[in-house]
């Protein structure tokens, strides 16, 4: 043996054959891929079919102020049709917010409390119970607005009526509830335990472990699950569409009616003829809502990869 | 008359029939021993000898255990440490670091300042500022990190973060520093530098030293224990244990490198 043979390229002829688990990997690898570029195709198909359906009324009968500042939504005016749905933009809005100022502490206080001091059963319990609320129908929740929540707010408040938007935050709340309960259980989950020990090594108390700690640590994971939040307070339609009294109308009081955005194309898509301008309108709608959702889910990404380099 | 001079040195943590047990496995026990004020007290062991279990027991890390069982009693300054009502105080009084560096998701000022501001002990922010300063410098990491004590310390080297973790632990003024295997992620050059810093602490800390480097209890410590699956096989002063007058065979061959 010289210097010379030790480097040259020796051929391994027998074990670099394609062998089964060659050919497995290689299948899955495309089977990934197709089921990767689906998601993509059905994403981009869904966009294309609700651009074109409102492409007409956008480039036609829409006038962009009165879209986004009027109040008035009378698609089947016979004098003057008006397509405005500040009011909508506004209850869809007021409701979103209030729904995560109730939901936000519930939920991050049941994640925190499964997560760092629910032991066994009592954990496991609160689990399934949990999981249990997600898997109630939307209409349902509807039901319960209707019938349990109405005649209780009207009692409670001494209102006349009891649909609005108080009744669909605090039945919104409820829905989005399981979701971002969840969401930041996972959060404080990843939170390794070497940082809980460590705090309480340095005389830190629970509570100080939780707040000083723990709850920075997990601060992207609480993020993205108070957006989910928003985004299901945007989308949410069947017991909104029952909760809010649907009138057309920027609410100024909790106890007051209002109209939910995709409430109204839900309601209204039916009656219309397709391709009319009122259908057309309902689809702008739908890409208005898209838009927000699209949007709300970039800033997700963007704050958490910026808080990632921080 | 050294052994006179030294037994007449004050105890500081007084360790008897100390049994520990995870869910009625046993992973230490019965240990008696004294700790005295201003030593280093070297634990030494292979793996599985039930030496973190000690200091863990130490600070009553158990209570964060549901399955960790402790019997027996660990006196502090006389005071058993199941007699403290407020746990939170014994722990600021014995600084702890893990075998892997733990840096906070929080600035390196931050990590620092943490235990007094828990403690509610910060003051101003100049007597914080120069606390942390401080700590950073005993901790020989100040030159390193002062233009950058807003940054994350988790993104500090590990060697660095270790540093940092004692600059953490020496932020409470605790009268007991627990280091747990300390050099385990950390090169030579800085475990020297480490090492030079807890000779100086020596005089105003009482330092429980666990550590798999045998050589290491031989540099730093003044008595050394040696653990071996859950017993304590033996304390004695370093020099005579590492002079070959252990009493029991085992130590010596630990020592001598025959196992472990
Ligand atoms: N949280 C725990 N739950 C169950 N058993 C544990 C736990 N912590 C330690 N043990 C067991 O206690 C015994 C002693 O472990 P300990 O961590 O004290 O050893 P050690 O001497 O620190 O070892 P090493 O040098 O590897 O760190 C081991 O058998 C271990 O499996
Ligand atoms: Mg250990």
């Amino acid at each position: 043996m010289t210097a010379h043979s030790a480097i040259q390229p020796t051929h391994v002829t027998v074990g670099d054959a394609k062998d089964k688990n060659w050919y497995i990997d290689k299948s899955f690898e495309i089977l990934m891929f197709i089921c990767g570029i689906s998601a993509i195709i059905f994403v981009v198909g869904i966009f294309l079919f609700v651009f074109k359906e409102g492409l007409g009324f956008i480039l036609g009968d829409m006038n962009f102020s009165e879209f986004f500042l009027s109040q008035k939504w009378r698609p089947t005016s016979l004098n003057k049709a008006t397509y405005g749905i500040l009011a909508m933009v506004a209850g869809t809005a007021a409701v979103t917010g209030l729904a995560m100022l109730i939901c936000l502490p519930i939920s991050i206080g049941a994640a925190i409390f499964i997560a760092e001091f629910a032991k066994g059963r009592t954990r496991e319990i609160l689990k399934i119970v949990i999981e249990f609320l997600a898997a109630i129908p939307s209409v349902v929740w509807g039901f319960i607005a209707l019938s349990i929540m109405n005649p209780l707010i009207i009692n409670v408040f001494d209102v006349p009526m009891g649909l609005g938007v108080l009744n669909s935050a605090i039945i919104l709340a409820l829905m989005a509830a399981p979701i971002v309960t969840s969401i930041a259980e996972d959060a404080f989950k990843a939170v390794p335990d070497t940082y809980r020990e460590a705090a309480e090594a340095l005389g830190a108390t629970r509570w100080q472990t939780i707040y000083k700690v723990i709850l920075p640590a997990a601060k992207n994971g609480l993020l993205s699950a108070g957006l989910l939040g928003v985004g299901r307070g945007f989308g949410e339609t069947m017991a909104i569409l029952m909760a809010s009294g649907h009138s057309i109308n920027i609410p100024t009081s909790v106890f007051d009616s209002f109209r939910a955005l995709t409430a109204t194309i839900a309601a209204e898509l039916g009656e219309t003829a397709v391709g009319s301008p009122h259908y057309q309108s309902l689809f702008a709608i739908g890409i208005f809502l898209f838009l927000i959702t699209f949007i709300i889910n970039m800033t997700a990404d963007f704050i958490v990869r910026g808080v990632r380099k921080g | 008359m050294v052994n006179s001079t030294v037994s007449r040195a004050k105890i500081k943590i007084e360790v008897k029939d100390l049994s520990i047990a995870y869910g009625g496995h046993k992973a230490l026990g019965p240990v008696n021993l004294d700790i005295r004020e201003s030593e280093i007290f070297g634990v030494i062991g292979p793996a599985n000898s039930g030496k973190t279990s000690f200091l863990n027991a130490i600070n009553r890390m158990d209570m964060m255990r549901t399955n960790m069982n402790v019997t027996g009693n660990i006196r502090i300054d006389d005071i058993d440490t199941r007699n403290w009502r407020n746990v939170y105080a014994l722990r600021r009084k014995i600084g702890v670091v893990f075998p892997l560096p733990v840096g906070l998701p929080l600035s390196v000022y931050d990590n620092v300042a943490l235990a007094p501001r828990l403690a509610g002990t910060a003051g101003t922010q100049a007597q914080l500022d120069e606390l942390v300063e401080r700590c950073l410098r005993r901790a020989a990491l100040w030159d390193e990190v002062k233009d950058r004590l807003g940054h994350l310390g988790s993104l500090l080297s590990g060697g660095q973060q270790q540093r940092l973790t004692i600059a953490r632990a020496l932020s409470q003024s605790p009268e007991i520093l627990m280091l747990d295997e300390f050099s385990i992620a950390v090169d030579p050059v800085t475990t020297m530098r480490i090492e030079d810093v807890l000779k100086e602490l020596k005089s105003e800390m009482t330092i429980i030293l666990v550590t798999n480097l045998v050589q290491q209890a031989n540099r730093l410590a003044d008595r050394t224990a040696f653990f071996l699956n859950g017993e304590c096989v033996e304390i004695g002063e370093t020099e005579q244990l590492f002079n070959g007058q252990a009493k029991d065979q085992r130590t010596n061959d630990y020592i001598g490198g025959k196992f472990g």
